[in-house]
């Protein structure tokens, strides 16, 4: 029904005592998400929200808890270190929501997750990841999401919501929304999602949202035109977006001339991707996708 | 964030970059005594945040180029004199240019031949990774698209750092023979610790030049620093110069927005990047022009908005604001409470379109319709666009 996260997927939040960190680990608890520990260094010991224990260390925390996933609301200064920490405490799925961490930090990051295969890094700078009615991981509003079979992987947040949304009111249901962020360098990417979904058998179509800045679009439409089996519907975001500027995301730059909303929109229709380069229609596109397909 | 090119060759002085011998001026007469100092035959250069200052030229005088060889202080002067207080335009400025407010005097170097090299973040490798070409003083995006086979890549693995093998590996693939390979090599290996020590988005030295004499010196430096890692570097933040940035983007900056000038007349504020650029998106997709890109972050709060409504309305070309506000968690009356606040207190008299969505969003259109400003709500995104084109007056 789903991939990377479910109903039985255990939850721990890095810095569950901060303003955001507390906020969501609430929400996310509201959700249903098995929230099963916090780690905040020094708060060891005691109890969020006098239910969920606090640990000092994610070892600890992996220890006491057989937590298998964490999520990550540090300080972009300290994000890297909690989300190497979770690494080196054994985590195999770690979502670091953090906007803001300096891109060597996330260099030394990309370099020691190469060296730990069963390690999945989403994000950093992402929504985070919710397998609707199941588990939610992250800042996203659960409420507009809806069970079934459309798997979501995306760029951005609130333009994912957006998308959501429109899939939630055609009465098309999600498998898996998974948002892999807006810096250059991240964990996992739209290939990786693709995957995912072409493997699930519950997921019957895929929505993708990318944006301008890097070749990951391209890469993508490259490997879904050799590999995928299931409909995508896609929209790239930022065609009216000026050359050699920074629009709000790290990662989203036309540099170099390289990385126009046009080559990747190219690159997705070449290979039989449904695009559209109308932002309210990402839903009604994925369910003309989905008919033909049928 | 960027520096100037003597600040960039300061900091290679401090790694043992050689660079030429000068110093800045701000004054015409400070220019000249620089220059007599000097001596010899020396080149002026202006100094703005933007590539291409030999061949820009002054907006009013288009005969006065951006850096000038001189062979006596009074010319040194003339043309500090000619540059300072007015504005350069090259292609990597706006055609209204940027003021010149300092020269660099710098003692001539005698070119045996010009090379290009630079190190940036590859992002399908997440390597820092070395750019280097035999075409120097030329832009690299220009010889990566006519010669590719001139460029030389090569990425350093964050294990090990910066090892001799890469220096030399670049040297002798650029030509450099014997000992001006050492001292290219030894250069290449400190450009990249300039990179990592400083934080570094870009590092490029264009030309980078061989002299006669057989040294290797950067005749330029092209540094800028990844903003989010300024934090750590207090020492750094100081070589900001804010009269180098648009006015507009510096205040959005100093408030955490994000907020990109655009030619359009319908100004845009928005929470979240991808939302942003999918709003400007869909008004150029109906008709219409977009003034700006604006990020207001994921929440969207009251001080927020109206902070981004004081810098959208600096704008005198914007002719009506769309707001395009996905709240998700946040609620849809406090937003819509926060924006009449935010246009309530900036006095906005130009119409205002809304479109929110998120939990109680009938209550918060209820609210934009009472608030006795001319706002008006609307349904999705593709019913904001249409709306604003509308009162925009049909686009540019």
């Amino acid at each position: 029904m789903s991939v990377l996260v479910n109903k039985d997927t255990r939850v721990l939040v890095q810095g569950i005592t901060g303003s955001a960190g507390s906020f969501h680990a609430k929400l996310m608890l509201e959700y249903g998400t098995k929230i099963v520990g916090g780690v905040t260094p020094g708060r060891g010991g005691q109890k969020f929200e006098n239910k969920v224990p606090i640990f000092d260390t994610v070892e600890q925390a992996v220890k006491g808890t057989g937590a298998n996933a964490t999520v990550v609301y540090v300080p972009p200064a300290f994000a890297a270190d909690a989300i190497l920490e979770a690494m080196d405490g054994g985590i195999s799925l770690i979502i670091a929501i953090t906007e803001g961490i300096p891109i060597l930090d996330m260099v030394k990051v990309k370099r020691s997750l190469g060296s730990r295969p069963k390690a999945r890094l989403i994000g950093p700078n992402c929504p985070g990841i919710i397998t609707p009615g199941e588990c939610k991981i992250g800042i996203m509003p659960g409420h507009i999401h809806k069970p079934g079979h459309v798997g979501v992987v995306s760029r951005s947040g609130t333009l994912t919501y957006e998308a959501v949304d429109q899939l939630t009111k055609l009465g098309i249901g999600q498998s898996t929304c998974i948002g892999i962020g807006g810096d250059p360098v991240n964990g996992t990417n739209f290939i990786d999602c693709l995957k995912l979904f072409n493997d699930d058998p519950e997921t019957e179509a895929v929505v993708m949202i990318g944006e301008i800045g890097g070749t990951a679009e391209e890469a993508a439409a490259q490997w879904a035109a050799n590999n995928m089996t299931k409909p995508i519907a896609a929209f790239v975001a930022g065609s009216s977006a000026p050359k050699g500027k920074r629009m709000g995301h790290a990662g989203a730059i036309i540099s170099g001339g390289k990385g126009t909303a046009k080559e990747k929109f190219a690159a997705l229709e070449n290979a039989g991707i449904a695009t559209t380069a109308n932002p309210a229609e990402i839903g009604i596109t994925l369910k003309k996708a989905l008919e033909k397909h049928h | 964030m960027k520096i100037h090119e003597f600040q960039g060759k300061e900091i290679f002085r401090r790694y043992g970059i050689p660079v030429p011998d000068g110093e800045i001026a701000t004054t015409p007469d400070e220019a000249q005594k620089i220059a007599e100092k000097l001596g010899g035959k020396l080149v002026v250069k202006a100094q703005i945040h933007a590539g291409g200052r030999g061949k820009g030229s002054l907006t009013k005088a288009a005969e006065i180029h951006g850096v000038k060889v001189v062979t006596e202080a009074k010319d040194a002067r003339a043309h500090a004199q000619a540059l300072l207080g007015n504005a350069l335009h090259t292609h990597q400025t706006g055609p209204e240019g940027q003021v010149v407010r300092r020269v660099l005097i710098e003692r001539a170097t005698d070119i045996a031949k010009e090379y290009y090299v630079g190190l940036v973040l590859d992002r399908e490798t997440a390597r820092v990774t070395f750019i280097a070409s035999t075409e120097g003083g030329m832009e690299i995006e220009k010889v990566a698209a006519e010669m590719p086979e001139k460029i030389l890549r090569l990425g350093v693995d964050p294990a090990t750092g910066v090892q001799a093998f890469h220096g030399r590996k670049l040297a002798y693939g650029l030509g450099f023979t014997g000992d001006t390979a050492n001292k290219a090599a030894k250069l290449l290996a400190k450009l990249y610790q300039v990179f990592i020590d400083t934080d570094a988005s870009l590092v490029e030295i264009n030309p980078l030049v061989l002299t006669k004499s057989g040294d290797v010196i950067a005749l330029d430096a092209k540094v800028n620093f990844d903003d989010n890692a300024m934090t750590r570097h207090p020492e750094l933040l100081a070589l900001r110069d804010v009269e180098e940035e648009d006015t507009r983007e510096r205040a959005a900056k100093d408030a955490e927005l994000s907020y990109v000038a655009l030619d359009g007349n319908i100004g845009c504020l928005v929470n979240g990047a991808g939302l942003a650029m999918s709003t400007m998106d869909i008004i150029k997709y109906v008709g219409g022009e977009p003034a700006n890109f604006l990020d207001v972050g994921g929440g969207a709060t009251a001080a927020q908005v109206t902070t981004a409504f004081k810098i959208i309305l600096q704008d005198p070309k914007v002719k009506a604001i769309l707001v395009n506000i996905f709240g998700g968690i946040a609620k849809c009356d406090v937003i819509a409470s926060g924006i009449i606040t935010a246009a309530k207190e900036v006095g906005l008299k130009m119409p205002l379109i809304v479109r929110l969505e998120g939990t109680n969003v009938e209550l918060g259109k209820k609210l934009l319709g009472e608030s006795g400003l001319s706002i008006t709500p609307a349904n999705d995104m593709l019913d904001a666009a249409k709306k604003a084109v509308k009162a925009a007056g049909g686009g540019k």
